[in-house]
Formats: C-alpha cells, sequence, structure tokens
C-alpha cells in the first residue's frame, strides 16, 4: 500500500514540475488551441456551405456541417497535443535532471507519468477552450448531462492512450526535431477518417482504411452521443482501441526508459 | 559486508563493460574505505563517466562483483539509490525552475515533508552563497552558481556516499577552490566521496586514495605519496646564461645531465640540500656561469605521464 503512496507522491510531484514549466512557457499551450481553432473556422467558414451540402443528412447546410466536424475538429486537438507531449519527453529526457532523478530512490516511471498527467490536463484545457470556440460560432448539441459525461469520458480515454503514445515516439527520437515529425501522422487521421466527412463518400481502398482506423470509431462515438444520436457499436470499440493503445504504448515506454541511459 | 581494514563504502571486483567492440572498463577492481575520499583520475575517455554509471546505478555493468554501501549492484539498486548522492559531469538542475524550487523538487522526491523541506533549503541556499539567487530560474545562473546548486541538490537528503564527476570541470579558481573547501568539509562530517578528475592537483589536495584509470584498466592505485614513488621524476634544473656554460657543465657532469630547452640541463636529483651543495661543488668553475636553478620533486603529472602513455603490456603496476 505504501508503495502505492509513494508511486502517487512522486508522480504528482513530477506533474507539479511539469506545471510550474508550461506556466513559465505558455507560448506551446497556446499553440494547442491556435491550431484546432484555425481548422476549425477555414473548415466552418470556407468549405462549411459545400460540405454541409453534401452530408446527406436531414439538415443541410453550414449550421449542420459546425455540429459534424466539431469533434473531428476536437480529435484534431489530441494530435496536436500528442505533438507536443513527444518533443517534451524528448528534450526533458536529455537533461541532466532526469539522469538526476535516475539515481534517486523514487518510483521509476514517475517521470513519465509525471509528463503523462500534464499532458493530460493540457490537452483536455485545449479541447474545451476549442469546443467554447465552436460553441460561439453556432455549435449547439442537443446532448443531456449523461451523453457530455460519457462523450468527456470516450475523450478523456482516448488523450491518456495517445499521449502515452507520444511519450513511446518522445523516447524513441533522438533529437526533439524527430519527437516533433514522428506524431505528424497522427494529425492525418482525423482527416482520413470520419472527422470531416463521412467515409462513405470515400473510394474503396481508402475508405476501408478510414472505417477501420482507431480515430474514426472515437469521432464517431463523440458525435453520435454530443448530436443524441444511436451510437451503436462506436462507444465500444473506441474505448477498446484506447485501452489496447494505451496498455501497449505504457509497456513500451516503460521499457524504453528503463534502458541503459549512456549508449556510447 | 565487511572487509579487512573497516568497512568499504564501495567494493569493486573485475568490472568489465563495453560497447560493442569498444572496451570501456576491463576488470576494474577498487575499494573505498567509509568515510574517504577516491580520486578516480584519468585522461578523456579512460572510462571515468562510465564507471560513475555503473556505481551510481545509471547503468549496468557487463560483469564483476560491485557492492555500493553493502548492497549489491545490479540486484539492490533502489536500496543503492536511498544513500547515494551524485552530482554528474553536467550539470543536472532543472533550468526551468528557481534555485529554490529546485531544492524543493529534490526534497519531495526525497519525501522530506513540506517544513523539513524548506528549512534544508533554505540553509543549503545559504551555505552554498545561492539566497540571494533563488528566486531567479536556474537558466540565468552562471557556471560556477548552477554546480553549486547542482551539488546543494545532492546534499539536500544528506547521503551517505557522495559522486562527484569531474565537478570542477569548467570552473575558474576560486570556484574550484571553494567547491574544494565544501569537498573536505564533507569529508570531515564523515561522508564518503567518490571523485573524478582529469586535474592531478585536484586529486593530490583531496584524496586519501587515487586511482589511475587509462584505456578501462587501473594502471596504478594508492595515496598521493605511493604514487609519486613510483616514478623518478626528482629532478634539477639547470639555465646557464651562453653555450660556453652549458658545455662546460656537460663535461663536468660526464653523462649523467640530459638536455632541455634551450640552454636548461635537467640532473637527476632527490631535491635534498646535501645532494644541492655535492652538485654546485662540480660545477665550481668561474667559466659555468648558472643563471637560474630549479627543483623538481615528482609530482602526480609525473605519474600521470609516465603510467598513461605505456603500451598496454606493461601495465600490471597496480598493487
Amino acid at each position: 500500500m505504501s508503495d502505492l503512496r509513494y508511486a502517487l507522491r512522486d508522480s504528482a510531484t513530477m506533474l507539479r514540475r511539469y506545471l510550474r514549466h508550461l506556466r513559465r512557457y505558455p507560448a506551446m499551450a497556446g499553440m494547442l488551441v491556435g491550431m484546432p481553432v484555425v481548422f476549425l473556422l477555414i473548415f466552418v467558414y470556407v468549405f462549411g456551405a459545400t460540405l454541409g451540402a453534401g452530408l446527406g443528412e436531414a439538415s443541410t447546410g453550414r449550421t449542420a456541417y459546425i455540429a459534424y466536424v466539431t469533434p473531428g475538429i476536437i480529435l484534431m486537438t489530441v494530435a496536436v497535443a500528442a505533438t507536443a507531449t513527444a518533443v517534451s519527453v524528448c528534450t526533458d529526457l536529455t537533461e541532466g535532471i532526469v539522469a538526476r532523478f535516475r539515481t534517486m530512490a523514487i518510483w521509476r516511471p514517475s517521470v513519465l507519468a509525471g509528463h503523462v498527467a500534464g499532458s493530460l490536463i493540457q490537452a483536455l484545457l485545449a479541447m474545451t477552450v476549442v469546443t467554447g470556440v465552436a460553441v460561439l460560432i453556432g455549435f449547439r448539441p442537443p446532448a443531456d448531462l449523461a451523453q457530455w459525461l460519457a462523450a468527456i469520458g470516450v475523450l478523456a480515454l482516448f488523450v491518456l492512450a495517445i499521449t502515452w503514445l507520444s511519450v513511446t515516439l518522445g523516447l524513441l527520437a533522438k533529437t526533439p526535431e524527430t519527437a516533433s515529425n514522428t506524431p505528424m501522422p497522427l494529425m492525418l487521421l482525423p482527416f482520413l477518417g470520419s472527422g470531416f466527412v463521412p467515409t462513405a463518400s470515400m473510394p474503396a481502398g481508402l475508405r476501408w482504411f478510414a472505417e477501420y482506423q482507431p480515430f474514426t470509431p472515437v469521432i464517431n462515438a463523440v458525435r453520435a452521443l454530443l448530436l443524441a444520436r444511436p451510437a451503436g457499436d462506436n462507444v465500444i470499440v473506441a474505448v477498446a482501441w484506447s485501452a489496447g493503445i494505451g496498455l501497449a504504448s505504457y509497456l513500451w515506454a516503460r521499457r524504453l526508459y528503463n534502458r541503459d541511459l549512456v549508449s556510447a | 559486508m565487511t572487509h579487512p581494514g573497516g568497512p568499504a563504502a564501495i567494493a569493486v571486483r573485475g568490472l568489465r563493460k563495453s560497447y560493442g567492440d569498444q572496451v570501456v572498463l576491463d576488470g576494474v577492481g577498487l575499494e573505498v574505505g567509509a568515510g574517504t575520499i577516491c580520486a578516480l583520475l584519468g585522461p578523456n575517455g579512460a572510462g571515468k563517466t562510465t564507471m560513475v554509471s555503473i556505481l551510481t546505478t545509471l547503468i549496468r555493468a557487463d560483469g564483476g562483483a560491485i557492492c555500493v554501501a553493502g548492497h549489491e549492484l545490479p540486484a539492490e539498486a533502489q536500496a543503492v539509490r536511498s544513500v547515494i548522492g551524485v552530482t554528474g559531469q553536467f550539470s543536472a538542475v532543472d533550468k526551468l525552475l528557481t534555485g529554490e524550487e529546485n531544492l524543493l523538487l529534490m526534497a519531495d522526491l526525497l519525501h522530506l515533508g513540506r517544513a523539513a523541506g524548506r528549512r534544508r533549503a533554505a540553509e543549503l541556499l545559504g551555505q552554498f552563497g545561492l539566497a540571494g539567487a533563488s528566486r531567479k530560474i536556474a537558466a540565468t545562473y552562471s557556471g560556477g552558481m548552477r554546480r553549486r546548486l547542482d551539488l546543494a541538490m545532492t546534499l539536500i537528503g544528506r547521503p551517505s556516499i557522495i559522486f562527484l564527476d569531474e565537478p570542477t570541470a569548467g570552473l575558474d579558481p576560486r570556484s574550484r577552490r571553494a567547491l574544494w573547501e565544501t569537498v573536505g568539509e564533507l569529508r570531515a562530517s564523515g561522508v564518503t566521496i567518490f571523485l573524478t578528475t582529469q586535474y592531478l592537483e585536484e586529486a593530490d589536495q583531496l584524496a586519501d586514495h587515487i586511482a589511475l584509470l587509462d584505456h578501462g584498466r587501473l594502471v596504478a592505485q594508492g595515496t598521493a605519496q605511493e604514487l609519486k614513488r613510483l616514478v623518478p621524476g626528482g629532478h634539477v634544473s639547470l639555465k646557464f646564461a651562453d653555450a660556453a656554460g652549458i658545455e662546460s657543465a656537460i663535461r663536468a657532469l660526464g653523462g649523467g645531465a640530459s638536455a632541455g630547452e634551450a640552454l636548461t640541463l635537467q640532473v637527476p636529483s632527490d631535491g635534498s640540500v646535501a645532494s644541492l651543495r655535492a652538485l654546485l661543488a662540480r660545477l665550481d668553475d668561474p667559466q659555468t656561469e648558472i643563471e637560474q636553478l630549479s627543483v623538481h620533486t615528482p609530482d602526480l603529472d609525473d605519474v600521470f605521464l609516465a603510467l598513461t602513455s605505456l603500451p598496454p603490456a606493461e601495465k600490471e603496476l597496480s598493487g
């Protein structure tokens, strides 16, 4: 039991360290919000009327498209946050302070846990702001409280999984430049899924990929919950993907962190 | 774990480590008595940092028996971590935090408790002359200040064994002396110190025991005095006014002298007054005008240069 207490205590200490860094350099957090918001505005005001007309749903037009695209933009925020996490993990591990942590009798994964908890908070805040902007420009989800909580739960679990994945990518990268490049494909996944247009409108090969990649069930689940529509098996599939990605990434990250620090 | 002659804080036997084909440590054996200072001396690339990294649980050895504070490595790494403090070659402070926040971070990780942590941090900030800069972020600190903060962070949990990897590299002479003083005080308080250095003066000043590492092997170890006895480095250096002087001196001394720089001769000597008197008597010729005379006793430089330049086959001087 006391082991668990120390694990939590050390992780909380590392989280405080991470949040201090964040407070001292708020520019990074600004990017997390800025980029999805710009995409939201472009997709709603530039493409919105045309794409809305092509949704093939009961209501069409720009307002309908805001409702359709907002879950996609929220998932894009997850991908942007992943890049930030990978860069900050990679940068941090080149610092002497992490070598010092390794020589101390602390709960070993606490350095990584601090990064994950910090990134999770950061990503959830960014998603809140992005959703707020969507509401400002006309997003009016009909969801009730239970559906909101379910949507937040699905998103939080997915963010946790993607954060552990980006910690792994940050540990794998030799330089912060590499760390900022490797999570790039994640940014494309909302596009190559159901984030911006229905997958049914895509050509066969792409459509197959779009329907089976992990972002699609998460986007579909969040969209169904927020728009108070039947979610089908999307919630279950989204949770399964999150659990799988999260667990595999956590184990991989822990292994990478425990390897020899000096390799030459 | 006890050893003849008192408990050893660090005991290493047959330590080996290689990276691919490159052998970094090749059967190193070493014992450091509790409460003493051991200096691991060696040129760049000798394996000093690798040795420290292994002893401080950062990396695993390929082979050998390692015991730190009575705990075997790598099996009892966490127990070792709880009694050691490490100040590495590269600054291990969080540059985005203030000096005080850095110390409180350490205090939190050591589970000191809030009040005790604050007290200890304030005490160390004062002791290391950082009280005035405690609210500034470490990125704005000078090299010397950062090193002092680094050491303060190492000391916050009162470790019984401290590892210092080239602690004075890049420091100005004043900061270096100040650090030596701190190391001396730590030893007086009963802490065991394992330090690596390239500076012979540092080893000579600080260490009870010096181990000379070259190409991954210990080529010699002992006290500074014992090491100095290993090399015949003592000589008298004579500088003459002109060529005629040096030639007549060479004639007078026969084969015993060797020419150094322009117009200087080096004559082997133990540095005693009697031997100097005898030497000058042999040169008592009005033509042999000696401009300058200096006496060199063997120093660690001589030991270092003599032992680290020998071909591998002749390096079995350790004992």
